[in-house]
């Protein structure tokens, strides 16, 4: 299963970027192969509309579970119809402590 | 005097299928009429019949009261004994409906999370594992 985690930077101890439409990475994490892959977010820069670009790119990357700091209003509904399940985490906690735990 | 509007029914989401058709109709005969039953019927006689839950419980999953539950119930199964004494086909849709996208906090983890995928039973926080979830009560907008 792959799961997306909005982050500040292309590290693995950057810590959860508390937007997730404007992050400037996406961590793709493969529980699978452990693989782990920063992509930059296409909606960073979006002139309006940065919601809905992430959540395609996110759902394109067959992402299942998304991590992020805050979702924004657009989001919501467009991640319940394609059944992706959205998890708010404090913006304390960094990429490898998410792997960590999904790990265990 | 106008009527009080129509409470939403909450409903857990959309039938797999839109309708049933009748098969095995003897020539000439003419069936044409449609029964339409509603999502929030639809979700009554899932929530009694399939869920097995009793009427008190199943309201309150859809957020109306036990005696309307029970009139939306009612109707229900009318439509469907209708249906197939009848002979007619059943066309799931319409009614007063909103989409249960209830959220929830792990108190282990403080994260907090939905369950789009409406599965049953125990839900598990997907970060830590842990069993010690509440319900948020946070109606729509912006999760924070």
């Amino acid at each position: 299963m792959k799961i997306a985690i909005s982050s500040k930077t292309n590290s693995i101890e950057s810590s959860v970027d508390p937007r997730f439409g404007r992050c400037p990475f996406f961590a793709i994490y493969d529980t699978g192969s452990t693989k782990l892959e920063f992509l930059t977010n296409p909606g960073r820069e979006a002139q309006g509309g940065a919601g809905p670009i992430a959540t395609s790119f996110v759902a394109n990357q067959k992402a299942e579970k998304v991590f992020s700091g805050a979702f924004g209003a657009k989001i919501n509904s467009l991640f319940d119809e394609l059944k992706i399940q959205m998890i708010v985490v404090t913006t304390e906690t960094t990429i490898k402590d998410i792997i960590e735990k999904l790990k265990k | 005097m106008i009527g009080r509007p129509i409470k939403t029914r909450v409903v857990a989401g959309t039938p797999k299928v839109a309708g049933f058709n009748p098969y095995g109709k003897n020539e000439g005969e003419n069936f044409e009429e449609t029964i339409f039953l509603l999502y929030e019927e639809y979700e009554a006689l899932r929530l009694c019949d399939y869920e097995n839950d009793n009427q008190t419980k199943a309201a309150e999953a859809m957020k109306v009261s036990r005696p309307t539950f029970t009139r939306i119930y009612m109707r229900a199964r009318h439509k469907i004994a209708k249906a197939f004494v009848e002979g007619h086909s059943i066309h799931i849709e319409g009614g007063k409906v909103s989409y249960d996208n209830a959220w929830y906090k792990c108190n282990k983890c403080n994260s907090i999370f939905n369950n789009p995928k409406k599965e049953n039973g125990p839900i598990r926080c997907p970060l830590c594992n842990s069993l010690d979830i509440d319900q948020c009560r946070n109606e729509g907008g912006t999760i924070k």
